[in-house]
């Protein structure tokens, strides 16, 4: 079928099987291979993008669910070479270690901020809850989200 | 079978297509949670799925009179922003331990519903609300109370070529207290290895009305009513109820599986009930 929809501000028109999973038309035919795949069943998290301002996990997502509405990966996030703000404070408090759960935390933290620009810190342990990290043990990147918070509402990064 | 390539998915205009295509073998689809991963892991084989999270006739949440009609496509999340979850407190506990933020923004309750998990637990506010299920079929639309609608795991009162509509939520007389605990081996996305939602109507300290519902300990949740005629006329605290949470262990009936012993599963269901009565209590004397 052919599908319309928003990927990172950019129109596009794709002929693809309507029960193409998202997280395949993304990485293999768009080539966007910065969302991951972790568990493929909605247990980690990796896989997560925007879809019309909310979180979504592409693995659990087929191709017609997103005909027509506006799909945010970890790629539209840096403007001009810059990183956004939450992927700036992963780096400054060293929030990624191998970094395959990395765009997933991006994508459900960018998700939070929306939402809520003035998590505490108990929202967004729970928010990031469905997230995955077998690396960090999860403090740093709660810090960084909140940094993220700090610098996004103080008008910096 | 596990299965590699897309499976096809058609879009009905309208719900009367959609009841057309699921007559014709088709297996509705909303959000997608749970149908995909069965279907790719051959759990399910249905030769095409009806995308029905998008019908117009199946989303709003609306407040009437005596209750509230929630379209089956309405997601957790949705839910959780109407004001429909402040209203109706149950709502929002059980809802809001619902897998996490990704997952509550794609499943829907009329799908929690239409799936049948003892531990579904969407479905436990359901049965404390003794909620009506509202379903379209080739014949028009019945309704069926939610205790008749599941009839077991992963089986349901749907005819062919039936689906859920929407759900009836008739509000509670009264200001009753509401609780919701799940245990689990992790907060998030965690299947439960028993669950426990309650609403406690009090007079002073006593109660004088109770329903309680539990998850995964039975093979759909579960209204111990011996235990809920028993609380009546018992204040609320732990010490009071302790001989009641032993009559809960043995009114369950769990399975023992990967997650958990039935004997376990026994003996946090009666903890559940003391645990509750330390909650409530507690809640009650800050005012």
């Amino acid at each position: 079928m052919k599908i319309r929809f928003r990927l990172n501000g950019k129109e596009l028109e794709l002929e693809v099987p309507p029960g193409r999973r998202l997280v395949d038309l993304l990485r293999e035919d768009l080539g966007l291979t910065g969302t991951k795949e972790g568990c493929g069943e909605g247990e980690c998290g990796a896989c997560t993008v925007i879809v019309d301002g909310k979180p979504r996990l592409s693995c659990l997502t087929a191709a017609i669910q997103v005909d027509g509405k506006e799909v945010l990966t970890v790629e539209g996030l840096a403007k001009d070479g810059k990183l956004h703000p939450i992927q700036e404070a992963l780096v400054e408090t060293a929030g990624v270690q191998c970094g395959f759960c990395t765009p997933g935390f991006v994508m459900a933290a960018y998700a939070l901020l929306l939402e809520k620009p003035h998590p505490s810190r108990e929202e967004v342990r729970t928010w990031l809850s469905g997230n995955l990290c077998r690396c960090t043990g999860y403090e740093k990147i709660v810090d960084a989200v909140l940094l993220a918070a700090e610098w996004l509402n103080s008008g910096e990064g | 079978m596990r299965k590699t390539g897309p499976i096809e998915i058609v879009r009905p205009r309208d719900l009367a297509e959609a009841v057309r295509l699921v007559a014709e073998g088709g297996m509705p689809l909303a959000g997608g949670t749970d149908v995909f991963v069965r279907v790719r892991n051959g759990q399910w084989d249905p030769p095409f799925l009806v995308y029905i999270g998008e019908l117009p006739e199946l989303q709003g949440v609306e407040l009437r009179e005596g209750g509230a009609e929630v379209g089956a496509a309405v997601t957790h999340a949705e839910l959780l922003r109407s004001p429909l979850a402040e209203r109706l407190p149950i709502l929002r506990l059980a809802l809001s331990t619902i897998g996490a933020p990704a997952i509550r923004e794609m499943g829907t309750l009329g799908g929690n519903l239409a799936n049948a998990s003892p531990a579904g637990d969407g479905l436990i506010p359901l049965y404390l609300l003794e909620a009506r299920v509202r379903l379209a079929g080739p014949a028009g639309e019945r309704e069926v109370p939610v205790e008749e609608f599941i009839l077991g795991p992963g089986k349901t009162a749907l005819g062919p070529g039936e689906i859920v509509r929407s759900l009836w939520l008739p509000f509670p007389e009264g200001k009753p207290l509401s609780y919701f605990r799940k245990v689990g081996r992790r907060r998030a996305l965690v299947i439960a290895v028993a669950s426990l939602g309650a609403l406690l109507w009090l007079e002073g300290d006593v109660i004088v009305k109770a329903r309680l519902a539990l998850g995964s300990v039975a093979p759909t949740v579960l209204r111990p009513r011996e235990v809920e005629a028993a609380l009546v006329g018992k204040p609320l605290n732990p010490d009071a109820l302790r001989p009641l949470a032993e009559e809960l262990s043995q009114a369950v009936k769990p399975i023992s599986d990967i997650r958990a012993s039935a004997d376990y599963r026994r003996k946090v269901a009666g903890n559940l009930l003391l645990d509750m009565a330390q909650a409530l209590s507690a809640t009650k004397s800050q005012g």
